[in-house]
């Protein structure tokens, strides 16, 4: 399959500086919601390792406990055992406070329902995890990123002003401004029709080809987990299966696979 | 539709607290008002009959102005003796008859202050039976006054001055004080003393010495004999009384012009209560129809379903009016039993303050409930109208949608037409008003006010873009992001930040207005004082001086000029004014006198100087001669040999001691002016308490004494309407919470969005309370702005009686105000700013 991510690109580190480090890792985590009867157990023991400057999707049907891997991965959400790391820190022992000053300072995110503020303009959306850090953004950085999301035209407009598809790309301009250690999108074409959708990963897929960014995406769309390196397998709160350098038909076999599997099961 | 009205009630009953609150507090206070006002009026109503109770007739002496003998001293005439009281026993169908005099006497309690109102303290006579008692004034301890130095007091009076039987007790009447052996204690339900006043009883030969002459009384009353019919009494006993000197009344008329007169007096405490109470439910109207605007436009999906599944409008608009009929008749109902808590914790607090209330049950009418369920109701009902009207328009179609689109702000433009046009009529009327000075013009300012403050409130959501970015460019500076998210917040929706701010608007308002006329008329008060007046002294009693008492002052060592004012007045053939006798020699040492013309240079008989704006009114000149005609009809030629600037202290005109006191219909001095040759001292002021016998009555004053009188006065009307005008800015601050609570809940996906990229909680619990904050201090700054404009306006309207009068802001109170607010802002941020940190990330950045 080919890309089109054809825009200007990002200013980098060239590929060859790729390394295998890790940027964030899970060891044993597990999530447990509710107590006695209603207990439910979302992540069962879960290791997973998601490298530095590659982009991971994680799959799976729902209520494999995708979306809380990303949220206990993100500093979204408590872990209830083991252990979950962003670069060398340790989720599990931060505060509150800490946790925040963590997402601030180290996690970009896009969300499928785009979450803009309708208040600020597109310009101050992007900016606004640095306002709320109190740094001031860096303009060679940012004009770059707004010139490759394609948005240069339109950072006065408010969000309620903009297409769907230019809500999500202020979303992921947002998201990569800040150059956070590792960026967490959830469902992030959900929403999109499919151009759009294509665009935005392109754009994903760029960050992480020219700018070593670390992306981790939760998608349950086969054709948006082949723009990733790498495809993480999510059923029943375990991890059970991966796949490097997928295509949309492989991952839409396995996806069948176990489908099936759970039928018969 | 009325199964949806009640689920929606049921269903938002935590958002629809607020409102409820709204209307439960407006509700209350008129609640209160009628019910305090019925119950105390009960109860004086009770109290007044009891004390007419077996009164048959009643005969009144009138005042004998014109008798030869008054002027040679202060007491009173009358022709209702022993002799007439005797007639009258003799007529058939009378079965006895009291003959009383009636005076005032002051008690000094511990300390020499003087006990009770000095204008209540009833002194009479007391008039035993064979038995040695009087059935009117039971003795509960010891005797009832038989000889010249003693008397009776009642219980209360009795306690509070701290003496028993057998102590002296100083008191005083108009004359000089005077030491009494207390010998009893005795029991009263006299209105007049339960309501707050002191009981002293004489012996009925001195209760004469004092207030009358020997054998003389002021009133009779008389009981009938069995059967015999009280009007045919009054026209027997009308017959034997003295022609014009002396009236008779049926007890029945004399119990119904008293409760006529409390009627009269309740009322004008009620109607200023209610009035307070309706200013209050104003403020209401604005928080009911933000709540109702803000749920409909939360419900018009649900809404548009209803319309999509076959509803016609006007069920739509029946079901959001029943939503309010019935929130406003639950709330009022809370708000009528709170009501009557406040009605009784209001009598306590009034009677722990000294009212004087007589006891009575709590009255409840039928009428004082309907009026305030009503009033909750219709008030709530109106204020959900144009929301309603909102609901109705809301299209099927909209139902259907899956997107939630943001609403799109209507256009302001007739709204800011409307605005500024009725801004316009009532800032030129405001101008106009400014121009005017007589205070029957009252009314016009009134209206001038109201439509310059609603002018104002229509026009707020415009104003607010400007001075909400203003204020925005400040929280910026100093929060970051917080503030600045806080001022777009702000700005989102400017009818509900004008809405909002403008229930505080109008407290504020009315809170400025009338601490800017108050600060002013006391600052004009001062300087007049200060100005004026170049003695150090000024020496009084409520009830004015015995004229041979004023000499003694200026014996006093220590004094270097001393003069009495006496207050008489004349007629010359197209005026009518004032004429103040006093010591023409020393008054230019005692106040400043500033001849515009003339002097006072060896003035004296029937010459006078008048005032300057007496003079110009009249057209006259130094050395003009009038025909004057005094008040009690003696006439003589008087020549003005002067004109001086005008003087609040001397009125129109001055003359000579000897020239205006033979013309006083009560001959006393109004107050002494005294100037000390170094300086007031409080050995001084002793000496000169002393030199006029210690009476209790009796108020020195120097300069500071005076101002403090002039502050105490205006400082507790301003303060009783701070608090009454409190439950307005109480009923505000309650719109402020509910608004943040409905924006934090609209907003509760971009909360979670803010907490996931790096909000702390505190960051999110500033930008609530910012928010608050903005809209606290819009609505006061605009209130103050208004305020302040319409107490300039009505400067000269107050100006009338306060030559000095002019417009002082009181820098430091509005500061106060604008503090207030910022308080009233934080604290009403608490409860939503809390709720928004808390929001659980997760759920919120789903939330639909």
């Amino acid at each position: 399959m080919s890309h089109a991510a054809t825009s200007p690109g990002f200013p980098g580190s060239p590929a060859s500086a790729r390394t295998a480090a890790v940027a964030a890792r899970a060891t044993d985590l597990s999530k447990v919601y509710g107590q006695g009867e209603t207990r439910v157990v979302a992540l069962d023991s879960v290791s997973v390792e998601f490298g530095r400057a590659r982009f991971t999707a994680i799959m799976g049907p729902s209520g494999s406990g995708k979306s809380t891997l990303m949220h206990c991965m993100a500093g979204l959400d408590r872990i209830s055992s083991g252990s979950a790391r962003i670069g060398e820190v340790e989720l599990g022992s931060l505060n509150d406070r800490q946790l925040t000053r963590l997402r601030r300072d180290k996690v970009g995110f896009i969300f499928q329902a785009f979450n803009l503020l309708p208040t600020l303009s597109a310009l101050e959306n992007i900016t606004l995890p640095m306002d709320i850090a109190g740094r001031k953004p860096d303009r060679e950085w940012l004009d770059a990123v707004i010139d490759t999301v394609g948005l240069s035209g339109r950072l006065a407009h408010r969000p309620a002003q903009l297409s769907g598809g230019q809500q999500q790309r202020v979303a992921v301009a947002r998201a990569l401004a800040a150059r956070p250690e590792i960026i967490f999108a959830d469902e992030p074409t959900g929403n999109l029709d499919s151009r759009s959708g294509a665009e935005v990963l392109g754009f994903l897929r760029e960050s992480v080809r020219a700018a070593d960014q670390t992306v981790v995406m939760v998608t349950h769309d086969p054709v948006a987990a082949a723009y990733a390196d790498r495809v993480v397998f999510l059923a029943d709160g375990r991890i059970v299966e991966e796949l490097h350098d997928p295509t949309a038909d492989a991952v839409l076999d396995r996806m069948r696979l176990f489908d099936s599997k759970g039928r018969t099961s | 539709m009325l199964r949806t009205a009640l689920r929606n009630v049921l269903a938002h009953k935590a958002r629809l607290m607020m409102t409820a609150l709204a209307v439960l507090l407006g509700v209350a206070f008129v609640a209160g008002t009628l019910i305090f006002s019925d119950t105390v009026g009960s109860a004086v109503k009770k109290a007044s009959e009891k004390n007419l109770d077996g009164v048959a007739v009643s005969v009144q002496a009138e005042a004998a102005d014109s008798s030869p003998d008054v002027g040679k001293d202060r007491r009173r005439t009358t022709l209702v003796d022993e002799k007439l009281a005797d007639k009258v026993r003799a007529l058939p169908g009378v079965q006895s008859v009291r003959s009383n005099v009636k005076g005032t006497a002051t008690v000094a309690g511990p300390d020499n202050v003087p006990l009770g109102h000095d204008w209540q303290n009833l002194a009479t006579n007391f008039q035993p039976d064979k038995d040695g008692h009087d059935p009117r004034y039971p003795l509960l301890k010891g005797r009832g006054p038989a000889a010249g130095n003693e008397i009776a007091l009642d219980e209360a009076t009795a306690k509070a001055s701290g003496r028993k039987i057998g102590d002296s007790v100083r008191l005083a009447t108009d004359g000089p004080v005077l030491t009494k052996k207390l010998v009893g204690i005795v029991s009263t339900d006299d209105p007049q003393v339960t309501a707050g006043g002191s009981l002293t009883l004489f012996d009925t030969a001195t209760a004469q010495k004092l207030f009358l002459h020997p054998g003389q009384f002021d009133e009779l009353v008389i009981a009938a004999a069995p059967g015999a019919d009280q009007q045919e009494l009054t026209a027997k006993v009308s017959e034997v009384l003295p022609k014009d000197r002396a009236t008779a009344t049926s007890g029945t008329d004399l119990a119904a012009e008293q409760s006529r007169m409390v009627a009269s007096q309740n009322e004008a405490l009620s109607q200023t209560l209610l009035t307070f109470a309706g200013i209050a439910l104003f403020v209401g109207v604005f928080i009911i129809a933000n709540t109702f605007t803000m749920l409909i436009s939360q419900r018009s999906r649900e809404i548009a379903l209803m319309r999509a599944i076959g509803a016609s409008r006007r069920q739509v608009v029946r079901s959001v009016l029943a939503e309010a009929a019935l929130l406003g008749l639950i709330s009022s109902a809370v708000g009528f039993a709170l009501g009557t808590g406040l009605a009784v914790g209001l009598r306590a607090v009034l009677e722990a303050n000294g009212a004087g209330f007589p006891d009575g049950p709590v009255v409840i009418s039928p009428a004082a409930v309907l009026s305030a369920l009503g009033v909750g109701v219709v008030v709530t009902v109106l204020a959900a109208w144009l929301p309603s009207r909102k609901a109705a328009k809301i299209a099927p179609v909209e139902a259907l949608n899956t997107v939630e689109a943001p609403p799109a702000l209507r256009s302001l433009v007739l709204r800011n037409s409307l605005g500024a046009v009725i801004t316009g009529l009532g800032i030129a009327t405001m101008c106009y008003v400014s121009t005017l000075k007589d205070a029957d013009d009252l009314p016009i300012a009134m209206v001038g006010g109201a439509l310059t403050l609603t002018g104002v409130i229509i026009l707020a959501p415009m104003l607010s873009r400007p001075l909400v970015s203003l204020a925005g460019v400040v929280t910026t500076r100093l929060f970051g992001i917080s503030g600045k998210l806080a001022k777009e917040n702000t700005l989102r929706n400017p009818r509900r930040t004008a809405a909002t701010a403008s229930a505080l608007m109008i407290g504020l308002t009315l809170i400025t207005g009338m601490t800017v006329v108050g600060n002013s008329a006391g600052q004009a008060m001062d300087t007049m004082t200060a100005q004026g007046l170049k003695a150090d002294y000024k020496i009084g009693t409520s009830a004015g001086l015995d004229p041979e008492l004023s000499q003694k002052v200026a014996d006093v060592p220590g004094i270097e000029a001393a003069a009495p004012l006496r207050n008489t007045g004349f007629t010359t053939p197209n005026s009518s004014m004032g004429l103040m006798g006093t010591d023409l020699s020393t008054i230019g040492k005692l106040t400043q006198l500033d001849f515009i013309s003339g002097s006072l240079k060896g003035a004296g008989g029937n010459d006078i100087a008048v005032s300057q704006e007496m003079a110009k009114m009249k057209g006259w000149h130094t050395g003009d001669t009038l025909d004057a005609t005094f008040y009690d009809k003696k006439k003589a030629k008087l020549k003005i040999v002067g004109i001086y600037a005008d003087n609040e202290l001397l009125g129109d005109s001055i003359g000579a001691t000897s020239l205006a006191a033979p013309h006083q219909l009560v001959p006393m001095v109004e107050s002494l002016l005294a100037k000390a040759q170094d300086g007031p001292s409080e050995g001084l002021e002793k000496q000169i308490r002393h030199a006029l016998g210690d009476s209790p009555l009796l108020k020195v004053q120097d300069h500071a004494d005076l101002r403090k009188e002039n502050a105490a006065s205006i400082e507790m009307v301003l303060n009783v309407s701070y608090g009454l005008l409190g439950m307005a800015v109480i009923i505000a601050v309650v719109g402020v919470v509910n608004t943040l609570a409905m924006s934090v809940f609209e907003r509760t996906r971009e909360i979670g969005m803010l907490r996931a990229i790096g909000l702390a909680r505190s960051g999110i619990k500033q930008m609530v309370r910012l928010e608050s904050v903005v809209i606290a201090l819009f609505g006061a700054g605009l209130g103050i702005a208004v305020g302040v404009f319409c107490s300039w306006a009505v400067g000269n309207l107050v100006s009338k009686g306060l030559p000095t009068y002019e417009l002082m802001l009181p820098w430091g109170r509005l500061a106060l105000f604008v503090l207030i607010a910022l308080v009233v802002g934080v604290l009403a941020a608490l409860w939503p700013a809390r709720r928004a940190a808390r929001l659980n990330m997760l759920e919120a950045i789903g939330a639909q």
